[in-house]
């Protein structure tokens, strides 16, 4: 199976759901993201590739803004997130972050039972009523494709799950909070063949309501799942274009290196 | 491994095995020298505690644990110190436990790591190395004289409370450190807030190590007595209320034996604190292994 035979269909003309002008980021003295502008596309996978260190974890954490929790981290530029420029001031973070919601590289479930795990985010924004919280659950539980696995034992520890059912118990309590875009940084690099396969089956179904933007080591992931792909290099973006195009015809030869195997 | 063709291996099976002789030797010598030094300190121990329990046992009946002082402790029981030191335990905690949870709180997660954490941490490590009796001091001027509480529960309560807290913020904090910032991020990841992180999943996670650190400090009020000779004094009935005088099994203990009042008695009283302090050990011990199945994960 070659990734040179990606999807076909193009972004057609959806809306901007992340508009990113002019961004630069600092740890201290150190610039890790250099002048980046990008739109990425409503109800689209887009796929970040690159080799580490190219600064595409942190750029990730941009658009939620978990870079806040870094001390000596600096940013220049404009991130735009459903029309709201997210690094002005007064913008609600625990809004923007129900909003765009983060899957992690290691699946880290809480140490409570598979349900509260789910509820958590319902329940940190102060949703108490326990009928619409059970129903959330299982609604969200279904959609992350975990429901017949962990229905029986829903009050049961969540450390007790395999790594691969941890992580869509993961996406779940993200998809709990109605997140509009799902922000995953790796989110299968700790998990064996099979699961990562079900969290890329899950990623195919969950594009249908979800903006989602996957940070990947894997460029065969990439060409399978992504509708566009980016490629960044040294904090600079490379390359922003259709997957197919990416993966088939690249415009840089950087891109066509990496792609190719020649680094990285 | 021929390098220009004179090189020659050097790892002959005839110099490596006479190389572990010496070795070896080396070893043994070792390994006798921390047999001798592990023997020497389980023997102090065992010394001490057998002969105490020895002692002790024979001075424990019924009556002992559950009838008060008679004759300045010569006849009769130590049930009001067991009280005591079981109203002084609580006490203690109540104004130690919320305070050094808040602070550690406070230092590992709200405040910039700048000069001013580094000032309170060499506090903190500092003042666990103070004698108690200066801690005691201040007790009696401060509280006792200053604030008018002379000699009672809720003065030695205050002190022992100050002599406890840089051990329960220290093993606060480490607790906190200990839970893996993959949980914070996931809460933090969800919209919640920093509080809501704390509250709802860092503390809990790392409660088996603050319980930890609190269980240190019951072992610490339950076995202080420079400091508390200062301040709580030496009322020899259960204290009716936070301003009476009060004393635990430490203070009891001082009295028999340094006033030569019932040695007997006085070896009764020293066993029944071994054997909290072994308990409070334990249970310390068992806690501590349930915080460390984190520190695979970080």
């Amino acid at each position: 199976m070659s990734y040179l035979t990606a999807r076909k269909e193009a972004p057609e003309a959806s809306n901007v759901m992340v508009k990113i002008s002019g961004l630069s980021l600092y740890y201290g003295n150190c610039r890790a993201l250099n002048n980046i502008n990008m739109d990425i596309m409503e109800k689209k996978v887009t796929a970040l590739i690159g080799p580490s260190g190219c600064g595409k974890s942190t750029f990730i954490k941009c658009i939620n803004r978990m870079n806040d929790l870094i001390p000596g981290c600096r940013i220049e530029g404009d991130v735009i997130v459903n029309g709201t420029n997210i690094y002005k001031d007064g913008i609600d973070v625990s809004y923007l972050r129900k909003e765009a919601g983060m899957v992690f590289q290691k699946p880290n479930p809480f140490e409570m039972s598979v349900f509260d795990n789910v509820a958590y985010g319902p329940r940190v924004h102060g949703l108490r009523d326990r009928h619409k919280l059970a129903a959330i659950v299982e609604h969200s539980l279904k959609a992350a494709a975990l429901w017949d696995e962990v229905k029986d034992r829903l009050h049961q520890s969540a450390m007790g799950l395999s790594g691969g059912q941890q992580q869509r118990l993961c996406i779940a309590r993200v998809l709990a909070v109605e997140p509009s875009i799902l922000l995953m940084d790796e989110p299968t690099s700790a998990l064996d063949p099979i699961s990562t396969q079900k969290i890329e089956d899950l990623i195919a179904e969950l594009k249908e309501e979800y903006t989602i933007i996957i940070v990947t080591h894997n460029m065969q992931q990439a060409a399978r799942i992504s509708d566009m792909t980016a490629f960044f290099l040294l904090g600079e973006l490379v390359e922003f274009d259709r997957t197919a195009q990416v993966f088939r015809n690249p415009s840089d030869k950087r891109t066509e290196d990496y792609i190719t195997g020649r680094f990285g | 491994m021929k390098q220009n063709g004179a090189y020659h291996r050097w790892s002959s099976k005839e110099f490596i095995l006479n190389n572990r002789k010496k070795q070896k030797r080396a070893q043994r010598i070792a390994f006798a020298f921390m047999y001798i030094a592990a023997g020497i300190a389980v023997a102090a121990l065992f010394a001490i505690i057998g002969f105490i329990f020895a002692n002790g046992f024979k001075a424990i009946t019924w009556d002992f644990l559950s009838k008060g002082v008679k004759d300045a402790g010569r006849e009769g029981g130590i049930f009001p110190m067991i009280i005591n030191t079981l109203y002084l335990v609580g006490l203690g905690l109540l104004f130690a436990a919320p305070v050094s949870i808040l602070a550690a709180i406070y230092m590992t997660e709200y405040s910039r790591q700048g000069i001013l954490i580094k000032v309170i941490r060499f506090f903190t490590t500092n003042l666990a190395g103070i004698p108690s009796i200066i801690f005691g001091l201040f007790g009696f001027v401060f509280f006792g004289k200053m604030l008018g509480w002379s000699w009672s529960l809720l003065n030695g309560a205050a002190t022992i409370a100050i002599i406890i807290l840089p051990t329960l913020i220290r093993t606060a904090e480490e607790a906190i450190l200990t839970v893996p910032a993959s949980f914070k991020e996931g809460s933090l990841g969800l919209g919640a807030t920093k509080w809501q992180t704390m509250r709802r999943v860092v503390i809990p996670a790392a409660s088996p190590g603050i319980f930890n650190g609190i269980i240190l400090g019951m072992g610490r009020i339950v076995g202080e007595t420079a400091a508390l000779f200062f301040t709580l004094g030496s009322g020899a009935k259960i204290a009716e209320s936070i301003m009476s005088s009060a004393r635990t099994l430490s203070l009891h203990l001082y009295n028999l034996a340094k006033e030569g009042i019932s040695v007997q008695n006085a070896y009764g009283t020293a066993t029944v604190l071994i054997i909290i302090i072994l308990a409070l050990n334990l249970i310390a011990g068992w806690l501590d292994r349930r915080i460390s199945r984190f520190k695979e994960m970080r």
